[in-house]
């Protein structure tokens, strides 16, 4: 029996041996830098359905044949921040990485991204107000590809018949006076999206800045106003208590059963609205003019390199998909530079109610809130469905998030 | 161990019997040498054991134990978005799992989970049972019927949360179209925090009906007719041969089946997520919810809390298991 067990030591530590060797050789396989001096250089987007025939990818191909290489495009890696950053940690960061606005700051606190200052990228063109999501203490990781931004559509029919004149919308008091007539003619009021994510916080963030409130203090009486307004439209049957689950897509088809006198919508259904007839005016502020909406888009990074010697023509690709309008345009952005949105509306002059909507924006990490910003609309989203729900008064759901808030970053 | 080793030892020993035709003049002469030939041969047999048993235990070692092991050792550091890059992650002992007991989120979480999962398995044990025992005696299209109960079952859980979530609808719900012609007022089924767990649990019940009645009536073929044939002679009514035979005799089934089902709902994630998302608020919000949107819900992910409450989740599952199992042997020991 002794021996035996001798025996299965030796055989127990035969086998361990081989695992550990294959987690050695697992953990030291570091990708080797592939591309050094190779002028393929790779891009990822995260636009899995834009597929090679797309306008898209014919825009990138365009780019590469003006500069003379070639790049390799991987479509749908950068949904998704963490996953990311996990394939990053291989070691295979990409030459060029397109990363939702709001995700920007979070990749540049992990390290991963170059400045301007590292790669030499001029942003001077960039407009001012969309770059900001890309700057974090004065430094500037990214730029827009373009931008697209929220607005107030309204059904003119429904509108007519519940005899509103859109003119009289100036305010949240107005607006609301005009979702009484168009629910007293018998239709439904307005639809918007209150989803317990980021979409519920981007789609509030109008009326929130709009009311004159900040990021930085939740729990604001400017704030608590404006989410006094959403609440009492779904608790006085203005707004679908479907409103807390509704993505924006599903908010847009309720908006286009035609039942509905308005929608807070974005800019990437125009083509849609312009076939129904539907119009669109910027959300009304506290103040009697437009709220200033949040800037949506991704943004071109250049992540860190091994070979710095990398980073010129890097800069080139990024100057090339956003100096003119090809970029913006194959995805459906206002264009991010004065020169390209010219170009945009030369060709297409009803986009201009976009462009001065894109203007009015403003990005949700803006106020150097990076990071924070992520933290901040959890707790905001979180309250809005609370108070839209009845479990909390508005005032007490915005306390509640404002205290989780402190308690998180503190 | 024995038995494996038994049949390979024969084998050899006839081998080395037939190998070694003038070993009898030598061997009295040599025993050093004998035995270090039947050790060589008894690590030559263990080495082959062992590579036997490599397969299942590589699979075992990277599918499961060094998964654990990841989870159990990111809910015991501080894991951020960072550490990816610089494969740095301080250890900060317990610091999580206070984090996640102090949250607001917790008790509510907790009940959530206790009510979701309690509520789905008793409910659909007995629903599940019911059925079985009605499927039992056959009849016309039993079989038939029998099968499109399983159809919850067949259906992607995307597909069924889908359509739960617009049967539920507030407002253009069939659900609520149907209260309505009792003249019963709208229920906000998923958008108010009162009633949002009913929801999804009505959703999830729905789901698991199919599953227990599947292996309730299984066991129910398992029962031996002499049993029911002898109650019947003893002038038992229906109601006393379920209480006294049918119900006793499938314990053994229930058991696994009450396990099986408490194992798969502390765990459901996707049906809660596309219904409410765990909300509004953290009404309908359970653990596994819960460590979900710490990861990857918000902003910011919060990557060792969510792996704290994953492993809140297993334990609870362990426990249960352990519960199981402790009760499988006494009943063992006393039959």
């Amino acid at each position: 029996m002794d021996k035996n067990r001798t025996a299965r030591i030796v055989g127990a530590t035969v086998l361990s041996g081989v695992f550990v060797a294959a987690a050695l050789t697992g953990c030291s396989s570091t990708p080797s830098d592939n591309n050094a001096g190779s002028t393929e250089y790779t891009l990822w987007d995260p636009y899995p359905d834009r597929d090679a025939s797309s306008d898209w990818a014919k825009a990138i191909d365009a780019c590469a044949s003006d500069i003379g290489i070639t790049i390799k495009r991987n479509a749908g890696n950068t949904g998704d921040t963490v996953k990311d950053l996990t394939t990053a940690a291989a070691g295979k960061l990409p030459d060029i990485a397109m990363v939702d606005n709001p995700k920007v700051s979070t990749l540049a606190d992990a390290g991963l991204l170059t400045t301007t200052d590292d790669n030499g990228l001029d942003v001077s063109d960039i407009q001012e107000n969309i770059l900001t999501a890309g700057q974090i203490d004065g430094k500037t990781y990214g730029v827009p590809v373009g931008a697209n931004t929220l607005g107030l559509y309204y059904n003119p029919a429904v509108l007519e018949a519940a005899g509103v004149d859109i003119a009289s919308v100036t305010d949240g008091a107005s607006l609301t006076a005009a979702l009484e007539k168009v629910v007293a003619s018998g239709k439904k009021g307005i639809t918007f999206s209150a989803v317990g994510t980021e979409e519920g916080s981007f789609q509030f963030l109008p009326w929130f800045w709009g009311a004159g409130a900040d990021l930085t203090a939740l729990d604001s009486s400017e704030a608590t106003s404006a989410l006094t307004l959403w609440t009492d439209w779904v608790k006085n049957g203005l707004a679908p208590q479907s409103v807390l689950q509704n993505t924006q897509g599903t908010s847009w088809d309720e908006f286009k059963t035609g039942e509905f006198g308005f929608a807070e919508n974005g800019s990437w259904f125009k083509a849609d609205a312009d076939a129904a007839g539907y119009q669109v005016i910027q959300i009304p502020g506290e103040d009697g003019k437009a709220a200033p909406a949040p800037t949506g888009g991704e943004f071109i990074t250049i992540p860190i390199q091994k070979d710095t010697s990398r980073y010129a023509t890097s800069v080139k690709i990024v100057k090339c998909l956003t100096e003119g309008n090809t970029g913006a345009d194959s995805l459906g952005y206002i264009a991010p530079t004065a020169e390209g949105q010219k170009a945009q509306l030369a060709s297409d002059p009803s986009l201009e109610f976009w462009v001065t909507a894109v203007g009015d924006a403003k990005p949700r990490t803006a106020d150097n809130l990076g990071i924070k910003y992520g933290t901040i609309s959890e707790q905001l989203y979180t309250a809005v469905q609370n108070a839209l729900s009845g479990g909390s008064s508005p005032a007490d759901a915005l306390a509640t998030a404002q205290k989780a808030v402190d308690e998180k970053l503190g | 161990m024995t038995a494996m080793q038994t049949v390979p030892r024969a084998a050899a020993d006839g081998g080395t019997g037939g190998s070694r035709g003038v070993a009898p003049a030598n061997g009295a002469t040599r025993p050093g040498e004998r035995e270090a030939r039947r050790r060589a041969q008894r690590i030559r047999q263990q080495l082959v054991a062992w590579g036997f048993i490599a397969p299942v235990a590589i699979y075992m070692v990277v599918f499961y134990a060094y998964p654990l092991f990841r989870n159990l050792d990111l809910s015991f550091r501080d894991y951020t978005l960072a550490s990816f890059i610089t494969g740095e992650a301080p250890l900060v002992g317990i610091a999580n799992y206070l984090e996640v007991f102090r949250s607001p989120t917790f008790w509510p979480a907790l009940g959530n989970t206790a009510v979701f999962t309690l509520g789905s398995i008793v409910v659909q044990f007995a629903l599940g049972l019911a059925l079985a025992v009605f499927f039992y005696r056959r009849f016309p299209l039993s079989t038939t019927l029998r099968a499109l109960f399983l159809v919850p079952w067949l259906l992607p859980l995307l597909v069924s949360a889908s359509i739960w979530a617009w049967m539920l609808n507030s407002d253009s719900g069939v659900v609520n179209a149907a209260l309505a012609v009792f003249g019963i007022p709208q229920v906000n089924w998923l958008t108010s925090p009162q009633t949002s767990m009913l929801g999804v649990l009505i959703a999830n019940i729905w789901i698991g009906i199919p599953f227990n009645l599947v292996i309730m009536y299984s066991g129910l073929q398992n029962i031996p007719d002499e049993v029911y044939e002898a109650s019947s002679l003893d002038g038992a009514n229906g109601w006393q041969t379920f209480w006294r035979i049918t119900f006793p005799m499938l314990r053994p089934v229930s058991a696994i089946t009450l396990l099986l089902g408490l194992i798969y709902t502390l765990k459901v994630f996707d049906i809660i997520w596309i219904m409410t998302r765990g909300g509004p608020g953290d009404s309908s919000t359970t653990f596994a919810i819960w460590s979900y949107r710490l990861g990857f819900g918000g902003g910011s992910p919060d990557l060792s809390p969510a792996a704290a409450v994953g492993n809140l989740l297993i334990v609870i599952a362990f426990v249960f298991g352990i519960i199981y199992i402790r009760t499988q042997r006494t009943t063992e020991d006393a039959s």
